[in-house]
């Protein structure tokens, strides 16, 4: 079955120097389980092809339901340095929840 | 001991709701007001203006907000704490004293904290044995010390909270953490010692939650965003705090906004890294120890929260000069919007490499298209759409060569495909980069100073 991960959570995404920080957060405890156990680092790493170029760290938050990512090397720069419209990752968070969990 | 204070967040960075912090004070019942004004980047512009004028340097819509605040605030015994002095907190003190005189205030203290600046001792550092190495690259700071524009470090809580202590009504200062702007009056109120790492965890993450203004009262919701209520009037967040380290976030009841689990948990997750390491100067919170609650509408209980020591270590944060960039845009309409916009980023790229300028990086994007989400976008039909715009953005070490690629977008209007418009505005001007330098330092090596100015 083909699950939208935008359909289970929701979550935001912001800038630490050149790597984006994207926090996501199941809408219940079902979906934290799908996401524990797909959104792996790797698979994350893979939906940001030409876009993160670096390693990606994950993280999670039981407590809030939520899991952390850090994308390294991702934001062209960073701060006033990178030339992306989006130079600190606001609209990250919602290239992630586009991704598609086969379950 | 109070069995409570409210803290309200007015401002979650420098451009944020002119308005908020007059409702703050204003709506309802608050004991304190805090508002973070500094990005990463915000110092060196203030530094740049304390170049040009010693009398600035901090944030210019402190005065003209405590000309509407300033008399409520006295009336109602609000303590107002900010960062917004910026790199000149003492010119900072001394435009508000000037305000509260015009209106005939008297009976004012004003805490200033500095010594975060040490821009003016690098060398002093250096010798003392910091090379201040770049947190990501791990480099001395020597390879940029000659284009050093700003360096200063974080302070904590607890310089506040002794300003607070001398009896301040108002305390500014230079670069404090976001957190330490509320963990202060909690310290301060409650008498939680330096070593009471689970209550400075818990203030620490309050501080957290009301660091982005109404990013945790609806603001930036991707949620279930339409339900949010009444935006134009959003409630910027209110901590509730108690002496045990638990607090409630609610905003005031007449403003828009909303205060759920949902809105409360996308701050939390908000640039953070590893979340059981939340290091500060004051401590380091764990947030996979928060739980929250939602005891009634528009109010989030949050507890159960822990966290460790402090490290010995103070973040600083350094910005250099590091070349120049520039960018600018054209729209092209239907038919074949994209098409046209793909073959004028061609042509474009064709003159610069004709002119043998020098750049370090070219960057093409289409906005309607791909801007944000690069190699995500779904592909588009173009007949369905009416219109994309490209832009255009260089960046270089070479002056000469940003200037020059500002005088060759506009010909393209004449020279390129058609049904091309806004272009307005002028030539793209070259912007200085402001880098970035995040590094490390013995806390032993600085003293923050605290004065109090009086009227």
């Amino acid at each position: 079955m083909k699950i939208k991960l935008i359909d289970i959570a929701h979550g935001r995404s912001g800038d630490k120097g050149d790597a984006a920080n994207i926090g996501i957060i199941a809408y219940d405890e079902k979906g934290f389980e799908l996401i524990q156990k797909y959104v792996t680092a790797d698979r994350v790493k893979q939906h940001f092809t030409g876009i993160c170029f670096g390693e990606v760290e994950r993280f999670e938050l039981p407590n809030l339901k939520a899991l952390n990512f850090l994308l390294h090397n991702t934001l062209g720069g960073g701060g006033t340095v990178s030339l992306k419209l989006d130079a600190q990752g606001k609209t990250l968070a919602a290239a992630l929840l586009k991704m598609e969990l086969e379950v | 001991m109070k069995k409570m204070i409210r803290i309200a967040s007015g401002q979650g960075f420098w451009g944020d709701l002119i308005e908020a912090p007059y409702y703050q004070v204003t709506k309802g019942e608050i004991d304190y007001l805090v508002m973070d004004y500094l990005a990463e980047v915000t110092m060196s512009i203030l530094q740049k203006q304390k170049n040009k004028n010693p009398d600035l340097g901090y944030a210019k819509d402190i005065p003209d907000l405590m000309k509407r605040i300033l008399p409520i605030c006295k009336a109602k015994q609000i303590k107002i704490i900010t960062n917004g002095g910026g790199v000149n907190p003492v010119a900072c003190g001394k435009a508000v004293l000037k305000v509260a005189e015009s209106l005939g205030i008297k009976g004012l203290k004003i805490g200033i904290v500095t010594g975060d600046d040490i821009k003016e001792k690098i060398d002093e550092m250096i010798a003392a044995g910091s090379e201040l190495k770049n947190m990501e690259t791990g480099e001395s700071i020597r390879s940029v010390k000659d284009n050093l524009l700003s360096a200063n470090v974080y302070f904590g809580a607890f310089p506040i909270v002794e300003a607070l202590q001398n009896g301040a009504d108002i305390v500014i200062t230079g670069r404090t953490t976001d957190t330490g702007l509320t963990l202060a009056p909690m310290i301060y109120e409650f008498g939680w010692k330096q070593t009471e790492y689970d209550l400075l965890s818990a203030g620490t993450i309050a501080g957290h939650i009301l660091e982005c203004g109404a990013q945790s009262t609806g603001g930036n919701f991707l949620s279930d965003w339409e339900s949010v209520p009444n935006f134009a009037e959003i409630g910027f967040p209110i901590c509730e705090a108690f002496p045990n380290g638990e607090f409630i976030i609610t905003k005031h009841e007449s403003l828009g906004g909303k205060v759920t689990i949902d809105t409360v948990s996308e701050q939390l997750v908000y640039e953070i890294g590893n979340p059981k390491e939340y290091i500060t100067p004051d401590c380091v919170a764990d947030f996979t120890s928060i739980k929250l609650t939602q005891n009634a509408e528009n109010r989030v209980n949050v507890y159960g929260i822990s966290g460790k020591q402090e490290t010995e270590f103070y973040k600083v944060s350094c910005s250099y000069a590091d070349g120049y960039s520039s960018s600018g845009s054209l729209t092209y309409s239907w038919p074949q919007a994209l098409t046209k916009a793909k073959a004028a980023d061609k042509i474009l790229r064709k003159r610069l490499e004709l002119l043998h300028l020098s750049f370090d990086e070219i960057r093409s994007e289409f906005i309607g298209y791909n801007a944000c989400h690069g190699p995500l976008a779904a592909e588009i039909d173009e007949n369905l759409i009416n219109e994309i715009q490209l832009r255009f953005s260089v960046r270089s070490h070479d002056y000469a060569s940003v200037e020059r690629f500002g005088k060759e977008l506009a010909p393209l209007i004449l020279t390129g495909p058609p049904s091309v418009t806004g272009f307005a505005g002028g030539r793209p001007k070259p912007n200085e980069i402001v880098a970035y330098w995040p590094a490390l330092l013995l806390k032993k090596l600085v003293e923050p100073k605290i004065e109090l100015l009086k009227i």
